[in-house]
């Protein structure tokens, strides 16, 4: 218990030490995150008034933000299945950044969902003994198990590990292999479960379909394993840890093979809507083109179609083989499906109303702020665990220095 | 870290901590620290009284206990006088045994005037910009072409003065008190729920304002408080129930209650009385001989959404 006292003290100490670039990335994420915390201060005092929500578009950017990360934060399995059970070595070496990286997309999701709230004051309703958990009826209930389930499953594998290797011990296997195991069901669960948040509402054509789960498995293991692709380029860079090229061309191929599966989805999707063309189209109609003059949707869409379209193009040919380019790829696929899965998931299922009403949705400035610092507080929080973990990681931080 | 090309470990390194590093991080702790009291500074302007000890520790609904009620019941009579100046007549009603409400809405006789959408205001006590501002009433009327039933050409936003208007008819829509009703299913804290006579309600003091419930909805019945409600005192329907027509908290979603504050006592729902066509029927379906009975035994009737399976206590019905 001592030796873990000192552990968290010697981390405490180690966070402070960097050179001026890293104090300037940490104060320019800070001052980024407080901004983002001030709005919500003005959100909490004038109501969700100081949003672009109304009661025709009741959800908005904060959901969609939530809805895009959960993907993100499931795609750690990309690394963790090569890793675990393919036994790759490659992956192995970098398989904890991709953990870490769940934990902070999971509490990015986490504070989303807070923002949300009209009543955050009452989050204690959601806990058990003192709320009313409606589980297992409400979806959301499952959301709430699953997400913090699966933060608190990798805090468990990175702290175990992380302590281990500062003790200059061999992990235990039974200790953490077992939970990876779990980690990597309770990662897809986590992707399902937000997908049926929206699947399971029968008012709302746009989401009620079945192909919503799958796709968003899909379009998550494009764009979290991009977003990977680029964090171990800037870690090699900046962060004074080597990660060779193999992991992130390991990448490459997945995110390959996961956005086609996620654009032939896409297609599917549109033939079934505008090939019948029942009533339900209105709102992928909305999406796409337009409905009765209000189409603020329409260029997102398409760029991010096009953003999509041309990452899979470079990702096939040889281009990509370079890093520069495969880069641009990650970038342009990263974009094309935060916005497809964001506010193209969203406010189109909100739009028609299901009376018909169509009333279109523009974030506020203030909540526009609110997601930024969020953003700012994720990255904050990966980078803060990145600067103490690689020190461990190359052994430079040790309970006992000297030892081997 | 490497100086020199010697590796030297931190753990050695931070035993001490080195005076540029003191320096580097109390600043930027300092710094941190007032950035965090600036951008908590709004907080201060939360209205006195607007999140207090008890709201926190209040129990669910189910769970409270006569005395508990009676409490929160004072506290809020108190808050209404002194935010909106008006001593509301406030209790909790409980359902009565042996009732099962159910409306009936007759299409043939709807001439779209609204004035239940505005009934339903002066009722409910909703929040308003102006007296005749029905954004926020529980009723929204749709104006449909004749020939079919697509809600989707519907048109909400017609001049009232001059209805009906030709090849046009109207249907009100308002919460369908559904009997499988997705909104509470979606609920994760059970603030909302089917009550004994068939009413949805939802605990104010418990809703946590995220907003599922308003998503599953297929009719659009539900309002969400993006604000505190504006309403003025003249304006303030002192006859007030818990579960019902009090004046919401900010940040809590609402709906029409069947007016329970007066059905549950033996009157009709404002909307029903105001009706100047008689289109609207109220009753008990649990009663053979109410007319609401022989309505949906005999009449054509309609569900809206029939498809989404919510199986509604909320029908239309066409007289010719």
């Amino acid at each position: 218990m001592r030796d873990y006292i000192t552990f968290l003290g010697r981390i405490w100490l180690l966070s402070w030490r960097g050179s001026w670039a890293y104090y300037a990335w940490m104060v320019l994420l800070t001052v980024l995150a407080l901004v983002g915390l001030r709005s919500w201060s003005w959100q909490i005092v004038d109501g969700l008034s100081a949003t672009g929500m109304t009661d025709q578009v009741s959800w908005g950017a904060y959901i969609a933000n939530f809805t895009f990360l959960v993907g993100v934060a499931a795609a750690a399995v990309m690394l963790v299945i090569p890793a675990y059970v393919y036994k790759v070595k490659a992956m192995k070496d970098v398989v904890l950044f991709g953990e870490l990286m769940a934990i902070a997309v999971i509490v990015m999701c986490l504070l989303f969902v807070t923002v949300d709230l009209g009543r955050p004051d009452r989050f204690h309703h959601m806990i058990p003994p003192f709320g009313k958990f409606n589980w297992p009826i409400s979806m959301l209930s499952w959301d709430v198990i699953a997400l913090n389930g699966y933060l608190l499953l990798n805090l468990h594998i990175c702290g175990y590990l992380l302590y281990s290797r500062y003790n200059n011990r061999q992990p235990t296997k039974r200790f953490y292999v077992p939970v990876v195991f779990i980690a990597i069901v309770w990662a897809i669960s986590i992707h399902t479960v937000t997908a049926f948040l929206y699947v399971g509402l029968a008012g709302r054509p746009f989401w009620n379909h079945p192909i919503v789960a799958p796709r968003f498995l899909a379009s998550a293991f494009s764009a979290g394993p991009a977003l990977l692709i680029i964090t171990f380029q800037a870690i090699r860079r900046f962060g004074g840890y080597w990660i060779g090229d193999e992991p992130i061309f390991f990448l490459r191929k997945i995110i390959t093979v996961a956005l086609m599966i996620n654009m032939f989805l896409l297609g599917c999707e549109v033939f079934t809507e505008f090939y019948s063309g029942t009533y339900h189209v209105a709102s992928a109609e909305y999406l796409f083109f337009g409905l009765h003059g209000h189409d603020s949707l329409v260029p997102w869409i398409w760029s991010a179609i096009a953003m999509n379209s041309i990452a899979l193009v470079m990702l096939l040919s040889p281009l990509t083989r370079k890093l520069g380019w495969l880069n641009v790829a990650c970038v342009l696929l990263f974009v094309g499906i935060w916005i497809e899965k964001g506010m193209g998931l969203i406010v189109p299922g909100f739009v028609p109303t299901p009376l018909g009403d169509v009333v279109e949705y523009l974030p506020s400035v203030n909540e526009t702020l609110i997601c930024m610092g969020i953003w700012a507080a994720g990255a904050l929080m990966y980078s803060w665990m990145l600067h103490v973990a690689i020190p461990i990681m190359k052994g430079e931080l040790r309970a006992n220095p000297g030892s081997d | 870290m490497t100086e020199n090309g010697q590796p030297r470990t931190i753990g050695e390194g931070v035993k001490g901590i080195s005076r540029r590093t003191f320096l580097k991080g109390s600043t930027a702790s300092l710094v941190g620290m007032s950035g965090l009291v600036a951008a908590l500074q709004p907080l201060l302007k939360l209205e006195r009284g607007e999140i207090t000890l008890s709201d926190l520790l209040q129990k669910h609904y189910k769970e409270l206990s006569p005395n508990q009620m009676d409490r929160i019941v004072e506290r809020l009579r108190q808050k209404c006088e002194s935010e909106y100046g008006v001593v509301p007549n406030l209790r909790d009603i409980k359902p009565q045994d042996g009732v099962g409400f159910a409306y009936a809405l007759n299409l043939t006789r709807c001439v779209g005037c609204r004035k239940c959408a505005h009934a339903c205001i002066a009722e409910n006590n909703q929040s308003r910009e102006s007296a005749d501002d029905i954004s926020m009433s529980y009723i929204r009327v749709l104006e449909l072409d004749k020939g079919s039933i697509n809600l989707e050409t519907s048109d909400q936003y017609y001049d009232a003065e001059t209805v009906p208007r030709e090849g046009k008819y109207y249907m009100p829509v308002q919460c369908h008190q559904c009997r499988e009703s997705p909104c509470t299913k979606a609920c994760p804290v059970n603030a909302t729920w089917q009550e004994a006579d068939g009413i949805v309600t939802i605990d104010y003091n418990w809703c946590i304002g995220c907003r599922y419930c308003m998503a599953a909805c297929p009719y659009d019945a539900r309002r969400f408080n993006w604000e505190k409600p504006k309403i003025e005192a003249d304006q303030i329907n002192p006859d007030q129930s818990y579960l019902s027509n009090r004046i919401r908290p900010k940040g809590v979603v609402e709906k029409c209650t069947f007016c329970l504050h007066r059905t549950r006592e033996g009157k009709y729902p404002a909307c029903m009385e105001v009706c100047p066509t008689g289109a609207r029927v109220f009753g008990n379906i649990l009663d053979p001989d109410s007319e609401i009975n022989y309505i949906l035994r005999n009449k054509r009737v309609y569900i809206l959404k029939e498809d989404s399976g919510t199986d509604p206590r909320f029908y239309y019905f066409f007289d010719t």
